[in-house]
């Protein structure tokens, strides 16, 4: 397994608008070891220190309870007990995962859980606080080096890491859907990006400002907008078109699509290419993630609304998914009592 | 208004709700005047389908009248008596184009939700759970229909409710059940479950040339009505082992086709059938597949395995071995309900086959927590409820 882009964490700089994008993209199989960078070092120790901490609480859960400074009662030793199950479960996923950054965010849910545990302990009167004061300043310090850890290694389901985290926050997304139209139409469509907010659920306008120059502008998470400037870099008819934001851009970001004839009539496929870092860099990444905001589901689902733009003229919207196309929230599955303000007129 | 509305396990109320708005250019709003409660609504009932909302409206089986169209929709006129086929197709997808509806590419608004369980999405369903598009259903006054140029099928002069209605669903999925044991003069059909599913596949068999059709179950008066109205051999499985009496009808052969109209929640007995109950109320399988499973090692050596019966998740002990070794095959799937709507009413306006002959009961809407109840615990002798709005 190569470890050393996630060691090295190689800068976002050099790789953007190298061979990846520029070449690669037409290849098939892709070096699968590249796109899950994982850390032999800090993950792995955190992993070894779960396992001998819920070791410990599980076999000697009067000596743990001591050392921190709380009563050594049944009930802190049942509780410390259930600890060490926790601990046990978090290290032998991290130690035995490819992918162990969900585990790590665990862990770090895990010691926001055990600070909330010394946080009452201190309160209570039949506690040691010198003792408590230190086990508490020791978990604080596990918990830096856990999220540091886990925001390292991407998102809590490694959708970041899956969709290429080549460097800290970078996010690099790869995307494919078939769509029952000629290349012809499909490039068409596509190639007149006004149409693209008519599908991608995020962007708000594309406008063309001459010289192959484009102005993109964005809703980000918690109501913000963000806008950039890209060119057109590269464009094929009815193969590819590729685009590159310009030096300066609030959103550095590379991006392509690729037209391909589908075997036996199946119509287009349409692959796309993405490679953004975004705004807060990986930690920015990550709570758009919490906010239901991955890449790679975005990027798919937005992919989705084009087929359906283009093999049946609209998106279709449901009761139950109204208003929240791409977002893990759902109203229930009855009319609305209002349709939302910017509902677009309904054409012929 | 009025609207049957999910609200958790066991429970569902009839609420005041908006009414349907066009959401889609392409959507019309349906006056229903019959709508019936499926058997797959008592899954949702019982807590079987994940992704369910509190307040979802239930229902898709239904019909009425269109009271709007979207500004797309050239086909259809306000006041057109319309049936609603239950999958939602665009016609304009690869599947929709191959006639395979219920697997519409465009359909699921919430497809991202249906790839995580299933790999890849299906068509949207009408009120059947956020995963198959969270789409409001049809046990109410009004639906909104997505896709209404390509769904609807006009109703003709002279034909009643009762008579049409079954289109939505459980005529064709019976039919199309059937269609996929590809009959062939001579053949045997056995079908597990004499619910309204079982009871028109067991017609459909019939239709397509089935010699025999042997309908398996332990409600008596289903097995009754499986006799005198669909013309079916009868097995009671809590009087009988259905695997020995099935070879035992078929010479030792076993049955050349079998259809589960059963799903994940069969019944049986014994040791395996209380292990499944406690795995599914454990959540560590999501369907008891006693009937498939029995249904499988029933069937004669290279036969037909057809599954109308739904399924969720997961299910243990699929008999594997006997299935590979014997090289049975498996057909599945949703109704393509678009594909059979208008053979089928030409059927029914031949007098070919006449649906209503399933209906034990007519209820209100209002009375619908009531009809539930009633259906899921098989009491009055229920077969099928339509309600009236």
């Amino acid at each position: 397994m190569n470890t050393t882009n996630a060691i090295s964490g190689r800068s976002f700089g050099p790789t953007v608008g190298e061979a990846p994008l520029a070449g690669h993209v037409g290849a098939r199989s892709h070096r699968r070891e590249d796109r899950h960078p994982i850390s032999v070092g800090l993950a792995r120790g955190l992993g070894w220190f779960s396992i001998g901490l819920g070791l410990s609480q599980l076999l000697a859960p009067r000596g743990i309870a001591r050392v921190i400074g709380v009563p050594d009662d049944t009930k802190n030793c049942a509780l410390m007990r259930l600890l060490g199950l926790r601990e046990l479960a978090s290290g032998v996923g991290i130690l035995s995962s490819r992918r162990p950054q969900g585990w790590i965010w665990a862990r770090a849910a895990g010691d926001v859980m055990d600070l909330a545990l010394l946080g009452s302990a201190l309160a209570s009167d039949d506690t040691e606080k010198d003792r408590l004061a230190a086990a508490t300043l020791a978990v604080i310090g596990v918990t830096a080096a856990d999220i540091y850890e886990a925001v390292r290694l991407g998102g809590p389901t490694g959708s970041l890491a899956s969709s290429n985290a080549w460097g800290p926050g970078e996010v690099h997304v790869r995307k494919a859907i078939t769509v029952n139209r000629p290349v012809e139409e499909v490039y068409a469509f596509w190639h007149d990006l006004r149409n693209l907010p008519r599908f991608m659920l995020h962007l708000e306008s594309v406008e063309e400002i001459g010289d192959g120059r484009t102005r993109w502008r964005t809703r980000a998470p918690v109501g913000m907008s963000v806008e950039w400037e890209a060119e057109t870099i590269e464009d094929n008819p009815n193969d590819r078109i590729a685009w590159k934001s310009v030096e300066g851009s609030q959103v550095d970001n590379v991006g392509s699509v690729r037209f391909v004839k589908a075997p036996g009539g199946r119509g287009t496929e349409v692959h796309v290419e993405l490679r953004y870092r975004p705004m807060g860099g990986a930690i920015g990444a990550a709570i758009a993630w919490l906010f239901g905001e991955s890449a790679d589901q975005q990027i798919y689902d937005d992919l989705r609304a084009f087929k359906q733009v283009i093999e049946t003229g609209e998106v279709i919207v449901s009761e139950g998914s109204l208003g929240h196309r791409g977002h893990y929230w759902q109203r229930p599955a009855q009319p609305p009592a209002e349709l939302p303000a910017d509902w677009p007129a309904l054409e012929d | 208004m009025r609207a049957n509305c999910w609200i958790s396990t066991g429970k569902v109320r009839v609420d005041n709700v908006p009414e349907p708005k066009i959401l889609n250019a392409r959507d019309a709003i349906v006056r229903i005047t019959s709508t019936a409660i499926c058997g797959s609504d008592l899954h949702l009932y019982n807590g079987f389908m994940p992704t369910m909302h509190s307040g979802d409206i239930l229902g898709h089986e239904f019909m009425g009248e269109v009271v709007e169209v979207g500004p797309r929709v050239k086909n259809l006129s306000v006041g057109d008596r319309v049936v609603v086929p239950f999958p939602i197709a665009c016609g304009g997808c690869l599947q929709c184009e191959r006639q395979m509806y219920s697997l519409c590419e465009n359909s699921n608004p919430n497809a991202w939700m249906a790839e995580k369980l299933f790999g890849h999405s299906a068509a949207g369903i009408f009120g059947y759970s956020h995963l198959t598009g969270g789409f409001a259903g049809g046990q109410a006054e009004y639906a909104r229909v997505p896709y209404a140029d390509v769904g609807p099928i006009k109703v003709p002069e002279g034909l009643t409710d009762d008579q049409v209605l079954f289109l939505s669903d459980i005529l064709p999925t019976g039919y199309m059940a059937a269609e996929a044991c590809e009959i062939k003069p001579g053949d045997v059909v056995a079908v597990w479950g004499c619910g309204p599913v079982g009871q028109f596949a067991i017609k459909s068999a019939y239709l397509l040339g089935a010699e025999r059709v042997i309908g398996i179950d332990r409600f008596r008066y289903r097995l009754r009505i499986a006799r005198e109205r669909a013309g079916a051999e009868t097995i009671n499985y809590e009087e009988e082992d259905v695997y020995e009496a099935l070879l035992e009808m078929t010479g030792g052969r076993g049955p050349d086709a079998v259809i589960d109209a059963v799903g994940l929640e069969a019944h049986g007995s014994g040791a395996t059938y209380a292990f499944d109950r406690i795995k599914q109320a454990m959540m560590s399988e999501t369907g008891r597949p006693i009937a498939l499973r029995e249904a499988i090692m029933a069937c004669r050596n290279g036969g037909v395995v057809s599954v109308p019966g739904v399924f969720g998740g997961l299910i243990d002990k699929f008999p594997m071995g006997s299935f590979m070794n014997r090289a049975l095959t498996m057909k599945t799937g949703q109704t393509h309900v678009q594909r059979y709507m208008k053979p089928l009413l030409e059927r029914i306006q031949k007098g070919e086959i006449d649906p209503s002959f399933i209906i034990t009961h007519r209820l209100p809407l209002d009375r619908a927590p009531e009809a539930y109840q009633m259906f899921r615990d098989k009491q009055d002798e229920c077969l099928k409820v339509v309600l009236k709005p």
